[in-house]
């Protein structure tokens, strides 16, 4: 994981095999001083591109740990002591393990709904042909790329007639909704690289539709439900327009609208090392689990575009 | 395989398709529906109103502004994000070039260590980032004015947020600094799939970097990059730039609508001011500048496919 690991990631996924290119950077002894300027050069790019991304993040690192005189006084300075009382204030007081349930509770749901109801529709749609089959499939696809903020207006009150709005099963069902585009056109194309014969074979032995889809399809695409599953994850994880029009009620709140509401309400109060503290208690969780699934991360997050 | 097949397709698809239709299909046919009445979303009596609301769109001066800054951001964002996520990549993975042994085209030192810094604001949620870039923002107190300081620049100390001129500029700088990792990380992926030999081919009748760049790399990346281009653009226009601008300008959507966008005005007009009619009218125009955007990219970007 460290600098000398060759460039060859995310294996692209793309049908035509290719040669890759990837080549192993800095394994060989560096002798040529030819372009040695624009290596510097490019390095040199690279770098402070490099320290404006991690920069405002350990900002607020540092930060979260500050007295609020210091945060005033010196943003830069490394806080005298590490106020951990920051973090327990913001924890409890500022309501943010509530916040952190709520979100736990809603992205488990809609991500296990979201997974189990996406498979089931891209496995039809790939694998049988009935009429309307087309139709439906981008019925589906449409959806990614039309504005959400259009239906949002109506949606509140198709939410509200039904008695959801503000619960947290009701968000759960608007999310897998809105996660059913990009879930059923990318699992459709996976389930079409899967081999026929195995379905058919286990069809042959007496096994039902249904079965021979739990039983042996959906281990098959394993592969294919980790990346959109962690697709998935970070994008209702971090989702913030849903929640903001559907989900007003405070005890409800998911991380990222209940930061927002802090934000709001600490700046009334001036307890700005507290809401630094929850904002770094957001972003740690998922910054760790990027670095240790790195390679997983970046491939589900890419796969759909490179298709 | 023709057994029960019927009634397989039926319960497999019923629960997703049915969901997918009420809560998505449902209200956007709805919202199309609605822009053509006069219903507040208060209470449920309305009639037909026919083309009003559009012409009271057509003389809406706050629509217009939000119409010129979400073009501005459909405009700017993807060129400028994508520019540097192509040359990041191209850095990345084929800037260390040598001309004497070893293989023809590396990457620099470290391209590893790169591609997953720079991935790091993708994974955080653009209203975190967007919360702790308005602290960063702040004038007196915040990371950026406090540098400029440090670094003995006391005369440049802009207002940034609060600058109506400046406030835009700086909620995109924003988006920019959150998506080029995802495009480096998408870009050098493509990056690795081009062989080897078309670079040495280039090398051997003297090609340069740029030259390299521009006649093999970009063309042969086309497809990624204009898929990439549309994505960033709904990015532009929909709950990303929503987010930004609702947390981190005032007001919301600055003072006097100087950084107010379509999005947010569907929005404030819907659960603010209780015309929700209307705001699916502004929302009709957001779904025609997004399909407009999306065949304008494809259009200006066609070109015969590449097969290597």
């Amino acid at each position: 994981m460290k600098t000398t690991e060759p460039p060859a990631p995310v294996p692209a996924e793309s049908g035509t095999a290719v040669a890759k290119a990837g080549p192993p950077s800095g394994a060989a002894p560096r002798k040529a001083k030819e372009g040695g300027v624009l290596n510097a050069f490019s390095h040199g790019i690279l770098i402070i591109w490099a320290i404006m991304v991690v920069m405002p993040l350990v900002w607020a690192v540092m930060t979260s740990f500050k007295s609020d005189g210091a945060i005033f006084g010196s943003p830069w300075a490394l806080p005298d002591k590490l106020h951990f009382d920051n973090w327990a204030r913001a924890w409890t007081d500022a309501h943010m393990s509530d916040y952190f349930l709520n979100t736990v509770l809603v992205v488990g749901g809609s991500l296990i709904g979201t997974l189990v109801l996406g498979s089931m529709a891209a496995y039809v749609l790939a694998r049988f042909d009935f009429p309307g089959n087309r139709f439906i499939y981008y019925l589906f696809v449409g959806g990614m790329s039309f504005p959400v903020m259009l239906a949002l207006v109506p949606l509140f009150y198709v939410v509200n007639n039904m008695g959801l709005l503000n619960t947290i099963h009701g968000l759960i069902l608007v999310y897998i909704a809105y996660s059913l585009p990009f879930t059923v056109f990318f699992l459709t194309a996976f389930f079409r690289t899967l081999p026929a014969s195995v379905a058919e074979a286990a069809f042959v032995d007496g096994a039902s539709h249904t079965r021979t889809f739990f039983q042996i399809m959906l281990p098959m695409a394993k592969p294919g439900l980790i990346s959109v599953g962690i697709f998935n994850f970070l994008g209702q994880w971090n989702q913030y327009m849903l929640p903001t029009v559907l989900n007003t009620d405070p005890d409800k709140h998911v991380l990222t609208q209940g930061l927002v509401q802090l934000a709001v309400s600490q700046g009334y109060k001036g307890d700005w090392s507290g809401l630094f503290a929850g904002l770094v208690m957001a972003m740690l969780p998922v910054l760790a689990a990027y670095i240790i699934f790195q390679r997983q991360v970046v491939q589900g997050l890419t796969a759909g575009a490179l298709k | 395989m023709q057994h029960g097949k019927y009634r397989f397709i039926v319960g497999f698809l019923a629960l997703p398709l049915g969901l997918y239709a009420l809560f998505v299909v449902w209200p956007f046919i709805q919202s199309i529906y609605y822009s053509f009445t006069d219903w507040t979303g208060l209470s449920p009596d309305f009639k037909m109103v026919g083309f009003d609301n559009y012409q009271r769109l057509w003389d809406d001066e706050i629509f217009w502004k939000s119409l010129q800054h979400s073009l501005l951001f459909a405009a700017v964002l993807p060129v400028v994000t994508l520019s540097l996520a192509l040359f990041f990549a191209f850095m990345i993975n084929v800037g260390g070039r040598r001309r004497k042994g070893g293989p023809v085209i590396t990457g620099v030192r470290g391209s590893g260590f790169y591609k997953i810094v720079y991935f790091f604001p993708q994974v955080l949620s653009i209203a975190i980032v967007a919360l702790l870039f308005a602290f960063a923002y702040n004038p007196d107190s915040g990371a950026i004015n406090s540098l400029l300081r440090g670094i003995g620049l006391d005369g440049v100390q802009p207002l940034w947020l609060g600058d109506p001129s400046l406030a835009l500029w700086c909620v995109m700088a924003v988006l920019v600094w959150s998506q080029v990792g995802f495009f480096v990380v998408l870009f050098s992926a493509g990056m690795a799939s081009i062989p080897a030999d078309l670079y040495e081919a280039a090398l051997l009748d003297g090609a340069g970097r740029a030259t390299t760049f521009f006649r093999i790399t970009l063309p042969l990346l086309w497809d990624t990059v204009q898929s990439g281009w549309v994505y960033m653009g709904i990015l532009a226009l929909g709950a990303e730039s929503f987010a930004v601008v609702q947390i981190m300008t005032t007001g919301p959507g600055g003072p006097d609508y100087s950084t107010t966008v379509m999005v947010l005005y569907v929005y404030q007009k819907a659960f603010r001011d209780g015309q929700a009619a209307y705001a699916t009218t502004i929302g009709v125009a957001l779904l025609l500048v997004t399909l407009a955007f999306a065949a304008v990219v494809m259009r200006l970007g066609r070109r015969e496919r590449l097969e290597f």
